[in-house]
């Protein structure tokens, strides 16, 4: 006979798990920071809308996103590594080289559809490396892509220190071509990339065993490696995934420019960061969404547009709100998370 | 049930770490439907044998049969694959996740690839009722307690999936209540699972396993509370010194026997501290006040108390998991602020802004949490040993390598930390011989309090004797000592007065004479439950 109706059936046993007396009330926590950047967002967006003549209109908004799309493309990457707990330096070059040899193939002659695959593969093995180098020489993320950022900008610069134009049809084309969304609002191809790019990394981070992976190592790798996790290739594909990130950016970026320059995308690598950080996701990884890095663009996009809207503004002031916001979030998220604690 | 074949048989297992051998030709055999109890004091191979088994070590020697058939273990996840899993001491899941994630991850319910989390949900739900464990699956697990992270872990160790020939099979969607809650796990180690949980949360274990155990599934248990081996062990295995003493059915071995199998020695050290304690009892009664607490307290934390530690007195806290102890204790030391009432300290008004402030003072903190708030892993015991020392000299005072190796030397001897290498990495020590060396720590600066949070927590019998001796000892020499600890029996021993905690509330100080004994104290932590 089984002896499960053996163990006494007593009433406070049983709620005494159900009301465990060390809960900690952390009601939402981790929607604090995304909640906090969309309100910032509004209010901006408010703020201006009132101030200047014609910020409401919808093209405004619709072009934050033409106007960011490399960022925000560098940015997806950027937060699955950021998700896992690293950090990849690198991407800012990346773009570099991708521009530097997108311009020069196409100069050359190549195929354009050879040339996108060539850059996107490329893109994806300097990540695959790093990945790799971290993963089984346990390097810190920050040394192994501070070496891939010297490498992919060095090799840009060994390839052509000049900028070099972009005379190939279809470049032209893409970059002249306008999506007509509603009566006088376009918008360029290189957004709709950038909004796919975010679409489908959410979706792969809520719905995938991938997706679910990037969160637990983030959580706790060790963790993550006794439950059996495929902890390695997960890594490594993050990295990978930011590389084919920056690549792609680094062919929005030559599309919307019909050219390619060595020096490029400088620190562009940082801009993303500081949009995940204001964003709301945690630098130690394993809390934070590809919305609120979306978010986080956008307040950088619409800070610029603001200052352009000012007419009267040094552009040097995007810079500086940047820097009192990262701050202020950084603040933030450790309130939130000491108060859970 | 007659006579099975073992599940699980190891023979001749030999692993050898440079200058020692951790496993010397054990055996050990497993039934499917038994808990057995390992046993043996720190360094006696316990944990080396549990990873073996868990595939974290490659064995040196000898042979794992699983079901008859030799295997070859090389990983947590083909350990897994294999029917063997594993609930860790610390609980090894990812607090960042939802409850129901931590049970499925790796192998969540998909269709065309994409994760279907309602029926994970469900699936979680259901599998933590059969634990009469009724939470929110969707909500994180780092806003649940210790106690229920272990029962999470439990969860997600006997849902595992197996490619053998598992009675039931849990990958299928079908999850009707003929699945028995052993899933596809053949083996079940439990790794000092009860050490954090508290005397309701261990009764739940123990049903848990017991109802496991009738499904069949066999039950590797380790725990330092022998009245828990007793209570639910089957059978038991001995190791000393990386060797196997032997196999014994629990009910025809006595307590007494059993201790002296595990540490090779008559122990008679028990005993005669229980004299120390009565004789020192009324010492107390001129001496001076160390720290005088009038109303302290700190909303959220703990309620505000009055309390009086004198100097070579042993005060103990005595409460369940989460009635405030660790949170008293906190509070003089200045790791959390008062946020109300007065500290005198040595007749002066304090006030503790951080424990920098209170180390200057002479108030020592122990932590509980010795993995991540006391021991740095990769520094060596020396260095461990000197850290508290040094930094309430200064920086700019370095201590000449010559007295640090003095002083080292004196302290592993005194706490007979093993293995006595001052440059070994801390992290290569066991967890009694880790504590020793956070004592040690503390001890070296000569704290006027010391607070020690749950110091015998997870070690063996003879290194808890040790360190309940140093503890008297230290109180003969005229130290206050502020002692912190789940298990009754222990604080009645060492303390001279004793505070009970219920509810984040101090509610009864006793003054540990004749009558008082654990019943005493039980009621006191009961008698509030239900009021």
């Amino acid at each position: 006979m089984t002896t499960i109706d053996a163990t006494p059936d007593t009433g406070n046993k049983k709620d005494s798990p159900s009301n465990p007396r060390r809960r900690v009330y952390r009601p939402n926590t981790r929607y604090i920071p995304i909640l906090a950047t969309l309100a910032l967002l509004v209010i901006m967006y408010g703020g201006a809308v009132a101030n200047y003549e014609n910020f409401g209109q919808p093209s405004v908004v619709v072009n934050l996103f033409r106007d960011n799309a490399v960022l925000l493309v560098v940015t997806v990457g950027m937060t699955f590594v950021i998700l896992t707990g690293g950090i990849d330096l690198s991407v800012g070059a990346v773009i570099s080289l991708t521009t530097t040899l997108t311009a020069t193939l196409l100069q050359g002659g190549w195929p354009p559809l050879v040339v996108l695959v060539l850059v996107l593969l490329i893109g994806s093995l300097i990540g695959a490396g790093q990945g790799a180098v971290i993963h089984f020489f346990k390097v810190e993320p920050f040394i192994a892509t501070l070496a891939g950022l010297f490498l992919a900008r060095g090799l840009a610069l060994f390839i052509n220190q000049q900028s070099i134009p972009i005379r190939d049809e279809t470049w032209k084309a893409i970059s002249e071509y306008r999506i007509p969304l509603a009566d006088g609002v376009v918008t360029k191809p290189v957004a709709v990339v950038a909004v796919a790019a975010v679409l489908i990394a959410a979706a792969v981070l809520a719905w995938t065993r991938f997706g679910r992976n990037v969160y637990a190592i983030g959580g706790s790798a060790d963790s993550a490696l006794l439950m059996g996790l495929p902890v390695g290739r997960t890594r490594i594909a993050v990295y990978t995934l930011s590389g084919f990130c920056a690549a792609l950016g680094g062919v929005l970026f030559s599309i919307n420019s019909t050219s390619g320059w060595a020096l490029q995308g400088n620190g562009l690598e940082l801009d993303a960061i500081a949009a995940c950080v204001i964003g709301g996701v945690l630098l130690t990884g394993g809390s934070g969404y590809v919305f609120g890095a979306l978010l986080g663009v956008l307040v950088t996009g619409l800070i610029q547009t603001i200052i352009i809207f000012q007419g009267d503004l040094n552009a040097a002031w995007t810079r500086i709100i940047v820097g009192v916001l990262l701050f202020a979030f950084i603040v933030l998220q450790r309130l939130v998370t000491r108060k859970a604690k | 049930m007659g006579e099975q074949s073992p599940v699980l048989e190891m023979t001749g297992i030999r692993k050898v770490f440079p200058g020692v051998v951790a496993l010397d030709g054990v055996d050990f055999r497993l039934f499917p439907g038994e808990i057995h109890a390992l046993m043996g004091e720190n360094g006696a191979g316990k944990s080396t044998l549990i990873k073996v088994l868990t595939g974290v070590y490659t064995i040196d020697g000898g042979q794992v049969r699983l079901g008859g058939e030799v295997v070859h273990i090389n990983g947590p996840l083909q350990a897994q694959q294999a029917g063997i899993s594993t609930v860790y001491q610390e609980v090894n899941l990812c607090t960042n996740l939802s409850v129901a994630e931590n049970i499925f991850i790796g192998r969540e319910p998909r269709k065309f690839g994409r994760i279907q989390w309602g029926q994970m949900r469900r699936r979680a739900s259901e599998l933590l009722a059969r634990l009469d464990l009724n939470i929110d699956v969707s909500a994180p697990l780092n806003t649940y307690s210790l106690a229920i992270q272990q029962m999470v872990a439990i969860a997600r160790a006997i849902n595992v999936p197996t490619a053998g020939p598992a009675a039931t099979s849990a990958t299928g969607t079908a999850s009707g209540t003929g699945t028995a809650a052993g899933g596809g796990a053949k083996v079940l180690i439990l790794d000092e699972p009860t050490s954090s949980l508290d005397a309701s949360e261990v009764a739940q274990l123990f049903a848990v396993m017991r109802r496991l155990k009738a499904d069949g599934v066999a039950i590797l248990f380790v725990s330092h509370f022998l009245d828990q081996i007793y209570e639910v062990s089957d059978r038991l295995t001995v190791l000393r010194n990386g060797q196997l003493i032997g196999e014994y059915r629990t009910a025809e071995l006595p307590q007494v026997k059993l201790v002296e199998k595990m540490i090779g020695k008559e122990l008679a050290a028990l005993e005669d501290l229980e004299d120390k304690a009565q004789r020192s009892r009324e010492r107390t009664a001129g001496a001076e006040p160390i720290v005088e607490a009038r109303g302290l307290g700190r909303a959220g934390a703990i309620a505000p108390f009055d309390l009086t530690i004198h100097a070579g007195e042993v005060v103990g806290l005595a409460g369940l998991l989460g009635s405030g102890r660790t949170e008293l204790a906190r509070l003089l030391f200045g790791a959390d602020r008062a946020d109300s009432g007065e500290l005198r300290f040595a007749g002066k008004p304090v006030t503790l802004r951080d424990p920098q402030v209170a180390m200057k003072r002479g108030i020592a903190f122990s932590s509980e949490n010795r993995r991540t708030e006391g021991i740095i892993g990769d520094l060596s015991v020396r260095e461990n040993i000197i850290l508290a020392l040094q930094a309430s000299r200064g920086w700019t005072r370095p201590i000449p390598r010559r007295r640090q190796d003095e002083i080292v030397e004196k302290y592993i001897k005194a706490l007979q930390i093993r293995p006595a290498d001052p440059e070994r990495p801390v992290r290569n020590l066991s967890g009694g011989n880790q504590q020793k060396v956070l004592l040690a720590r503390w001890l070296i600066t000569e704290p006027r309090l010391l607070i020690i949070d749950e110091p015998t927590r997870g070690i063996d019998v003879g290194a808890k004797a040790e360190i309940q001796k140093l503890v008297a000892e230290l109180s003969d020499g005229g130290m206050a000592v502020l002692f912190v600890s789940a298990e009754l029996e222990e604080v009645l021993r060492l303390s001279h007065k004793i505070e009970v905690l219920r509810d984040r509330h101090l509610v009864e100080e006793l003054q540990n004479t004749e009558g008082v004994d654990a019943d005493r104290i039980m009621q006191t932590i009961a008698s509030g439950a239900t009021s």
